[in-house]
C-alpha cells in the first residue's frame, strides 16, 4: 500500500520537450484528414507529475518468438524482398531503453494491409499478416525480419501514394515518452508528394528515415536497414538544480 | 554564451554521464542530446498492430470496485470517429503506480495494471478499471483522482493528451492544481459523469466544446 498522504516533496524527473520547430504538428493542412480532427485550440502546459513520469510495464510476456519474423505465417513464406530491420531504442540523453515493447505493423509487398477498410485491389498474401512485436535487449537493441512493404494509394489528393513505411509504437518508461511513428526507407521517390512525411519539420525528417545497413545484410538471404529510435530524455531532478540550471 | 578556454572545470566526482544542464565537459556549450524521433499518425490500420485480447482491462475482469469508463470521440463536425484509439494510464485506488519509475516504489494492487487501450470501432471507447486514488502533486498537496489519456487516430499526426476527472469528486476537484489553472467554462470537458456501470466522458477533438488537451 502506497498511502495517499501529501507528505513531503516527491523527487521527479522531468522529461525534456523537443523544440516545437522540430516536432511534427498534430495538424497539417495538406493532410486533409487533419482538418476536422486536429484540435484547434492551443494545448495547455501540463507539468510532469507522478502520472506523467510513470508508465505501464508491457514486456516479454506478450511477445512470442515468431512475432519477430513477419515472413512466415500460416505455414508458408510471405512474398517480397526479405529485409532485416534493426536498431536501438535510446532516450535523448543517449541512454538505451532496455526491455521496451516495440509494436510494428505494415502493408505487404504489394502495398495492401490485411484490414477490412483497405480495399485497394492489390493482392493479399496468405502468408503475411503485417504484425510484429519485439522487446529490446539489455542494450536497447531490437530487430525483426519482414518483407519490404509496398507503396499504396490513399486518396488524399490526385495520384497520392504513401512512401513505403513501417508503423512503430513504443512506450518507453514514462507516459511522457509514448511514441507512435513511421519508419521510411532511404531515398524514396515518393517523399516529395507525401504530406505525412512532409508534415515533419525539414530539420527532423532524416530521423524518420532508416539507412541501408550493409553490415547486417545477410549473404544470399536478406537486405538490412538500420533505424535508431530516440525517445524523450530526462531533465535533471528538481532537487539537484537551482533555478538557472546549475548543479547546486 | 562565451567560453573561456582556460577555465577548465575540475574533474567530475562520478563517472561522466551526459545529462541536461550538467556542465563540465570543457568543450560542449550545450549538453549532449540526441534529437527525438518525430511522431507520425497511427493511420487507419492501427487494429493490425495494436489489438490485444486484454487491451481494455486496466483492472482484471470482475475486480471488486471495477468501473467502465466509456465515451465517444467526436470530430469537428460532431461526427463519431470510429477509427481512433484511446489509451489510459492512472494510479490505483491507493494512489500508487505499478511502475518502477514511481520514486515511492512500484505499487502492487491485485489485478490492476493501470493501463488500458481501446479502439472506437463500436462508436465508443470503453476501458475497465478501478477508480484512481489521490496522488501527490509533488509540492506537498494532493491531486484530484484523474486518468491520463492519449488519443491516436488517422488525421492526428501526433497523439493528443487529456485527462479524465470525476464529476462526483467536487471537493477534490476544487483543489486540483491542473483543473484550477483552466478557465472555468472549459473544466467541464474533463469531468466524467456517473453512469450505470461507471462513468462517461465524450472527447471532442474540435468544436465549441473542444476538450482541453495538454502539452507535455
Ligand atoms: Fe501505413
Amino acid at each position: 500500500m502506497t498511502g495517499t498522504t501529501a507528505g513531503s516533496r516527491v523527487v521527479l524527473p522531468r522529461y525534456l520537450r523537443e523544440d516545437p520547430s522540430l516536432r511534427t504538428p498534430v495538424g497539417f493542412p495538406d493532410y486533409r484528414s487533419t482538418a476536422l480532427r486536429a484540435p484547434l485550440r492551443t494545448p495547455v502546459d501540463l507539468p510532469h507529475r507522478l502520472t506523467e513520469t510513470t508508465g505501464p510495464v508491457l514486456g516479454e510476456d506478450r511477445v512470442l518468438p515468431h512475432d519477430a519474423d513477419l515472413t512466415w505465417r500460416n505455414g508458408g513464406e510471405a512474398v517480397g524482398q526479405r529485409i532485416l530491420v534493426h536498431g536501438r531504442v535510446l532516450d535523448s540523453d543517449g541512454r538505451p531503453v532496455p526491455g521496451a515493447l516495440v509494436e510494428v505493423w505494415q502493408a505487404n509487398a504489394a502495398g495492401r494491409y490485411r484490414h477490412v477498410v483497405d480495399n485497394w485491389p492489390a493482392p493479399l498474401d496468405p502468408h503475411f499478416d503485417g504484425l510484429g512485436r519485439v522487446v529490446t535487449d539489455g542494450l536497447g537493441r531490437y530487430e525483426f525480419l519482414t518483407v519490404k512493404p509496398g507503396a499504396y494509394p490513399w486518396g488524399n489528393h490526385h495520384n497520392a501514394w504513401r512512401p513505403a513505411h513501417i508503423h512503430f509504437s513504443l512506450f518507453g518508461r514514462a507516459f511522457t515518452q509514448r511514441l507512435v511513428t513511421q519508419m521510411y526507407f532511404p531515398d524514396d521517390p515518393l517523399f516529395g508528394q507525401d504530406p505525412i512525411y512532409n508534415a515533419i519539420p525539414v530539420a527532423a525528417r532524416h530521423r524518420a528515415v532508416s539507412r541501408f545497413s550493409l553490415e547486417r545484410t545477410q549473404d544470399n538471404w536478406a537486405l538490412a536497414f538500420r533505424w535508431d529510435i530516440v525517445l524523450r530524455g530526462r531533465e535533471q531532478t528538481p532537487f539537484e538544480t537551482d533555478d538557472d540550471g546549475d548543479v547546486a | 554564451m562565451t567560453v573561456d578556454p582556460l577555465d577548465v572545470p575540475p574533474d567530475p566526482p562520478t563517472p561522466f554521464q551526459p545529462r541536461s544542464g550538467q556542465r563540465g565537459t570543457g568543450f560542449l556549450t550545450e549538453p549532449f542530446r540526441l534529437g527525438t524521433t518525430p511522431s507520425a499518425t497511427v493511420g487507419p490500420y492501427l487494429a493490425i498492430g495494436l489489438t490485444w485480447p486484454d487491451g481494455v482491462w486496466a483492472a482484471a475482469e470482475g475486480a471488486e470496485g471495477g468501473i467502465w469508463i466509456r465515451g465517444r470521440v467526436l470530430d469537428g463536425a460532431g461526427e463519431v470517429v470510429p477509427d481512433a484509439m484511446v489509451e489510459t494510464w492512472q494510479a490505483d485506488p491507493d494512489g500508487g503506480f505499478p511502475s518502477r519509475e514511481d520514486p515511492r516504489g512500484a505499487a502492487h494492487h491485485p489485478g490492476f495494471r493501470g493501463y488500458a487501450r481501446s479502439q472506437t470501432t463500436t462508436g465508443e471507447y470503453a476501458v475497465f478499471t478501478l477508480k484512481p486514488g489521490r496522488v501527490p502533486d509533488g509540492d506537498g498537496g494532493l491531486q484530484a483522482p484523474h486518468v491520463d489519456v492519449s488519443v491516436f487516430a488517422r488525421g492526428l499526426l501526433d497523439r493528443v493528451v487529456t485527462r479524465v476527472y470525476f464529476a462526483d469528486e467536487a471537493e477534490a476537484n476544487a483543489g486540483d492544481p491542473v483543473l484550477a489553472a483552466l478557465p472555468e467554462d472549459r473544466r467541464g470537458t474533463l469531468l466524467a459523469v456517473p453512469a450505470d456501470d461507471g462513468y462517461r466522458l465524450d472527447i471532442h477533438l474540435q468544436g465549441e466544446r473542444e476538450t482541453v488537451f495538454f502539452d507535455l
